[in-house]
């Protein structure tokens, strides 16, 4: 995928282009507003990774400029800036996601991933399918090797989730926001607490597991690879 | 309690001189007519006391023949004037004089007389009074000796009439200036405490409107603004020192966990140990964190207070955080328990409100033991989070919603010590109370609303 990084502080953007590389990404970068709106507007990318704060011209204007010109482009929005009104500027001025700074890289690939499959997602589909896990979401019912498995609301909520992203990183904190709508801090790693309940529902009992943690990361639900391979 | 207007400075203000300008009016009208219509009526009665010396120096020189002569040549004196005069005999029969009959009443101690005229002898149907004095001469003669005092009357109660409508005139005026003035004072305050309420709202921007006239409300309101300049310039500055520690001290030490993620995935490329890598990210996640939660707090402090706020269904808020933390005091074996009223709605931020009170139910499950119990209750008063835990002494009570003030007892528990204090901040900007209560056994946390409609916001 090619991928646009607009921000100012090079040691930041050399650090998320290194990154991304390695993941197989193309990479362009641009340190100063006018210079990133120039190759937005110029190139065609699949993703555009955009600082706030900018030099020249500042990251929301670029972002109102793109979408005026009718660039439809992914946006992921990076700022120091981490109270709700500015998330919600943010969002507003039609960005697809917004990271406070700082931030883990893997955080960052996690909501890339996301983004760029979020065309995969298909929010009329009724039968959501992992292995042997399904989750039915007309009759809110969730088999596994065709076993009915009772979950908590919330638990059903998270495993939608999972599933929708199935095969993709989710971070805790892309739980606590698409989940739990909430944007918060949380002192304890509460998400770990659900995320174990739920294997416990879906993966105990069962082989193999199908919901793993992802170390430094966050979680991913896909069927492992056969031993072989 | 006093009502409204009569707590009202001006009003009062305006009322104290109402009554003291009444009270000179009232002295300055009593002296006009104590010189002009009390002057008059001396002034008559002098005369009639002098008439009466003169007529009976006229009997004791003349005798009665003269003291007759002159009575009758004064009263064909033209014009008659108002005299009046009545010589009788000692069974009281006319001799002489103007009046038919010797007035049926009796004399005051010092010999005035007051009494009706019966026949004005003027023609007009208004009732006349005379006021005359009466004396006994030598030889048992009685000589009465007044004056029609019709005109006086008229001048008198004239005067009286004009006087009083001097006085309410001048009451009127008054009044009116009084109420005027009253409100301009009025207005002026007024213009005041609305800007500094709306300040206090959190529009620190408003400025008291100047009329420029240069007087002691001008000169007020200039130094209230040139006092809220400072504050403004004070606000920015810790804004801009906050922002500048983000810049400066945040940046570096998210490239410091950057590297050390770099570090870890070479490691683990060539197959070594990645822990110690793996621990420094942790130890910088822990600072990054409590560095967040530091700027955060700041933030919320200096922050304008109604920005972003909206409309919360409290009940249903509480009830979600409840719901996350759930499986956490289910895994310490604790009850936790919701109790709350439905339609609870206030105004406020919905994520900070969530941070606090999820800040507030980890505590309470972190710190109160295993099979403990804690209960959250919501009320249009307030919210309570109790927990059956160790609580928290009473003298350390305040100090715990320090920064970074930790419990000696707590010490070894993982937290930075922000955790409250984020709470006290979240509380303040919504004009909530934040209270540590004792809950024999164990910590009760009470943040009670602000009071409906209140114009004031309570400091927590």
């Amino acid at each position: 995928m090619r991928i646009l990084v607009i921000e100012d502080d090079i040691e930041t953007a050399g650090y998320i282009a290194k990154g991304l590389k390695e993941h197989g990404h193309t990479v362009d970068q641009a340190i100063d507003g006018k210079d990133g709106l120039f190759m937005a507007l110029e190139n065609d990318y699949d993703i555009l990774i955009l600082d706030r704060m900018l030099p020249a011209l500042d990251g929301l204007s670029i972002l109102k400029t793109l979408r005026s010109s009718d660039r439809q482009t992914p946006v992921i929005i990076l700022s120091a800036l981490g109270e709700v009104d500015d998330r919600v500027q943010g969002l507003k001025a039609g960005g697809d996601d917004y990271l406070v700074k700082p931030f883990a890289f893997s955080e960052l690939l996690a909501r890339i991933e996301a983004l760029l499959r979020r065309g995969e997602i298909k929010p009329d589909i009724r039968l959501l399918k992992v292995a042997d896990l399904e989750l039915d979401r007309l009759t809110h019912t969730v088999k596994r090797a065709g076993k009915t498995i009772n979950l908590q609301p919330r638990e059903y909520v998270i495993l939608e989730f999972l599933l929708q992203h199935a095969g993709q990183i989710v971070t805790r904190t892309m739980l606590l926001e698409s989940v739990w709508d909430y944007h918060f801090d949380p002192q304890t790693n509460i998400i770990d607490v659900h995320i174990s309940r739920l294997r416990n529902k879906i993966d105990r009992d069962f082989e193999p597991a199908l919901l793993q943690t992802v170390r430094g990361a966050g979680y991913c639900l896909h069927e492992p690879a056969p031993e072989s391979g | 309690m006093q009502p409204r207007l009569l707590r009202s400075f001006s009003f009062r203000l305006a009322l104290t001189y109402m009554a003291l300008f009444g009270t000179s009016v009232l002295l300055l009208l009593w002296f006009i007519y104590w010189s002009t219509a009390a002057y008059m009526s001396r002034q008559a009665d002098a005369t009639i006391a002098a008439e009466i010396t003169g007529l009976e120096e006229r009997y004791d020189m003349d005798g009665l023949a003269g003291l007759i002569n002159v009575i009758n040549e004064r009263l064909s004196r033209k014009p008659t004037g108002s005299s009046i005069y009545l010589l009788t005999t000692a069974i009281n029969t006319p001799i002489a004089g103007n009046l038919n009959r010797w007035p049926a009443i009796r004399a005051d101690k010092d010999g005035w007389l007051s009494f009706q005229l019966e026949n004005a002898g003027l023609g007009k149907n208004k009732i006349h009074l005379a006021r005359a004095r009466s004396f006994t001469l030598s030889g048992d003669f009685h000589l009465l000796v007044g004056r029609d005092i019709y005109e006086l009357e008229e001048t008198q109660q004239r005067i009286i009439r004009t006087l009083i409508l001097g006085f309410v005139i001048t009451l009127v005026l008054g009044g009116i200036g009084g109420f005027v003035l009253n409100r301009r004072v009025a207005k002026r305050l007024e213009s005041i405490n609305t800007t500094s309420r709306e300040i206090i709202d959190g529009d620190l921007s408003r400025r008291i409107p100047r009329q420029h006239s240069g007087d002691e409300f001008d000169t007020l309101a200039g130094n209230l603004n040139v006092m809220l300049d400072r504050i403004e310039e004070l606000m920015d500055d810790v804004r801009r020192v906050s922002d500048n520690i983000a810049h400066d001290l945040r940046t570096p030490l998210a490239r410091l966990r950057n590297r050390l993620e770099l570090l870890r995935a070479e490691q683990e490329k060539a197959n070594q140990d990645p822990t110690l890598a793996e621990q420094s990210i942790s130890e910088a996640d822990g600072l990054l964190k409590t560095f967040n939660a530091l700027l955060r707090i700041a933030h919320i402090e200096t922050r304008q207070r109604t920005e972003a706020f909206c409309e919360i269904d409290m009940g249903a808020l509480l009830h979600d955080v409840v719901e996350l933390y759930e499986p956490l005091a289910e895994e310490k074996d604790q009850s936790l328990s919701l109790q709350a009223d439905t339609n609870v709605h206030r105004q406020g931020d919905r994520d900070l409100l969530f941070q606090a009170m999820a800040n507030l139910l980890d505590n309470a499950i972190k710190y109160t033991p295993a099979q403990g119990q804690i209960r959250i209750s919501l009320d249009s008063n307030g919210i309570t989070v109790a927990d059956s835990g160790p609580g928290i002494p009473e003298s350390e009570r305040l100090q715990v919603l320090q920064r970074f003030y930790r419990l000696e007892k707590s010490r070894t528990t993982p937290g930075s010590g922000l955790g409250l204090s984020l709470v006290a901040a979240v509380a303040g900007i919504h004009g909530m109370t934040l209270r540590l209560e004792d809950n024999q056994p164990g910590l009760r946390v009470h943040c009670a609303f602000p009071p409906p409609h209140s114009q004031t916001i309570g400091e927590s």
